[in-house]
């Protein structure tokens, strides 16, 4: 490995850095891409199935190739721009929508060696990239020039910069616990063991951060963007490709609520017993494992849950996860004072 | 020259160029936008400077947080673009007069100050940490204000929150924790009825009900 590495970098020279940086992006964005494909497919037959129906089975064996049939349906669709709209913010938004969620992937560790960047604070990275996936939403609700369209932007933003706040005091627990930003220590500090990661001590940050994810996603059942009942999306203009772009930033987002989750609160790449059997299999399996238990939990909520309403979303946000969250943080931050305080780490 | 002033000066350029852009985009939306993007770049600077806390916090609160509530309200309202440029070349001497001095005043602190005080800054080593530095300083040299800040900014937020919080009257409210303690003999009342004879042959319902009932 290391004489092939060297090898490249005799034959890239000057511009090796360039390259080699060119190619760990591609090597996450593609399997990522794929993963979202793959992921609908998956929604599709774990939905259908719940519901006692097979799903799709038509598209290649087993209905495999469904998903690049999709695709290809999509992208070959025209993109329709409204009359009035401002066109350049209409195509830039879903652009906006989809960077952050490839953008945060730079800093998320697969392993304890295996990340395009070790940043100090990648934990406040993460949050600072995300933060910005809004912006895709508000601009395509406005650019749109349509009230509804206008109106859903105007509801998705309020519930995602709401679900931040808690989602963000979740991440200070976490940061609390692990004495550190670092995703990579941050993991490294829940080793030993499925009752040493940090969903046992914090509990209810565990919880508010899962729920929170599902909202910060717009997926159901706090996805009132795409209720049937009250069509009043932010991306009910947009068709073909430019809809495909924020179908992708969606499912991208929920590929990293649930690797968020599964690092910060569910040991990474450590296996849950820390016996022989188990140490033998690479980290990156568990973490894969841990990752595909929260995107089915994702699934389940969906064909489980009826839609919330506005403002009971709203209520959930600002006077339920909040408070807790906050009582929370300060039960850790006293109990670290005590003789207790390694309970949180 | 090497990467890093390389790296400056193309953030730098985009940095002016969106500030530029944000007093002269004909639309209030567009200028808010270009706002976003000066920021942007200008967490871009500050990470070159090795303040990495400071750069991703500008980034979470100013775009992530601040900027998004400025794109609501400019949005929403109904803004008068000709009145707002009314004043423009009257206002432009004092501005340009204010903005030269300013200008006058960065060039003296960073050339002739930053001389005597500071000399060339030095890197830190791999292992330092921004963020430590940063929140062992506020927690401890500058405990007072910034928890005098901290209680401002509390104060401001109960008092915001205060307003909304009038009397109306004629409007719904609702109380959750009331609608999710509903017993069924809330809703449901049960009542016991003998149950009605019918005949044989004979129906309480009318014929083309019985036949679609088949």
């Amino acid at each position: 490995m290391t004489d092939t590495i060297a090898l490249l970098q005799g034959f890239f020279g000057f511009s090796w850095p360039v390259v080699s940086n060119l190619a760990k992006i591609f090597a996450i964005i593609v399997p990522l891409l794929l993963g979202v494909a793959y992921l609908t497919y998956a929604e599709r037959k774990i939905i259908g199935y719940m519901q006692v129906r097979i799903g799709p089975n038509r598209v290649g064996p087993k209905g495999w190739l469904q998903p690049i049939a999709d695709g290809l349906k999509l992208f070959m669709k025209e993109i329709v721009i409204p009359a009035g709209a401002s066109k350049g913010v209409f195509l830039l938004a879903p652009l906006l929508a989809l960077g952050p969620a490839l953008a945060a992937w730079a800093v998320v560790p697969f392993g304890p060696e295996l990340m395009v960047a070790n940043i100090d604070a990648s934990l406040l990275y993460v949050m600072a990239i995300t933060s910005m996936g809004v912006y895709g939403i508000v601009l395509a609700g406005w650019a749109s020039n349509s009230k509804y369209s206008f109106l859903g932007g105007m509801r998705a933003a309020a519930q995602i910069v709401s679900y931040e706040l808690a989602m963000g005091f979740a991440l200070v627990g976490v940061l609390l616990a692990a004495q550190s930003l670092n995703l990579v220590e941050i993991v490294n500090g829940q080793q030993g063991g499925m009752f040493n990661w940090y969903w046992l001590p914090l509990f209810p940050l565990f919880i508010v951060y899962l729920i929170a994810g599902v909202a910060e996603t717009n997926r159901a059942p706090f996805d009132v963007v795409e209720g049937e009942s009250e069509i009043v999306g932010f991306h009910v203009e947009y068709s073909g490709f430019a809809f495909a772009i924020f179908f992708l930033a969606e499912y991208a987002n929920m590929i990293l609520v649930a690797t968020m989750t599964s690092l910060l609160f569910l040991g990474g790449w450590n296996p849950p017993v820390d016996v022989a059997p188990f140490t033998w299999i690479p980290g990156f399996f568990w973490l894969f494992a841990k990752a595909c238990f929260i995107l089915f939990l994702f699934l389940w909520f969906r064909a489980t849950f009826p839609r919330y309403r506005y403002d009971q979303i709203m209520r959930l946000g600002w006077k339920v996860f909040i408070p807790v969250t906050l009582v929370w943080l300060m039960v850790v931050a006293t109990a670290m004072q005590t003789p207790y305080g390694y309970l949180f780490h | 020259m090497s990467f890093e002033t390389l790296v400056f000066y193309f953030l730098a350029t985009i940095l002016l160029f969106a500030a530029f852009r944000v007093v002269t985009a004909r639309h209030p939306v567009h200028a808010a936008l270009f706002l976003v993007l000066s920021f942007f770049t200008g967490a871009g600077l500050w990470m070159l400077l090795e303040a990495e806390f400071l750069a991703i916090t500008l980034v979470l609160v100013y775009i992530g947080a601040v900027m998004v509530l400025f794109l609501f309200v400019v949005m929403m309202l109904n803004l008068n673009i000709e009145k707002m440029r009314a004043g423009f070349w009257s206002n432009l001497p004092l501005a340009a007069f204010v903005g030269l001095l300013m200008a006058i005043e960065m060039v003296l602190v960073l050339t002739v100050a930053g001389r005597t005080i500071g000399g060339d800054p030095t890197r830190h080593a791999a292992g330092y940490s921004n963020t430590k530095e940063l929140g062992l300083l506020i927690y401890t040299d500058y405990v007072y204000p910034f928890e005098i800040a901290a209680v401002i900014l509390l104060v401001a937020i109960i008092a915001a929150i205060a307003i909304t919080l009038r009397r109306r009257v004629g409007t719904k409210h609702q109380d959750p924790s009331w609608q999710v303690s509903v017993k069924r003999k809330d809703r449901v009342r049960m009542v016991s009825m003998p149950a009605e004879v019918t005949t044989a042959g004979m129906s309480s319902l009318p014929p083309d009900a019985q036949k679609e009932g088949e």
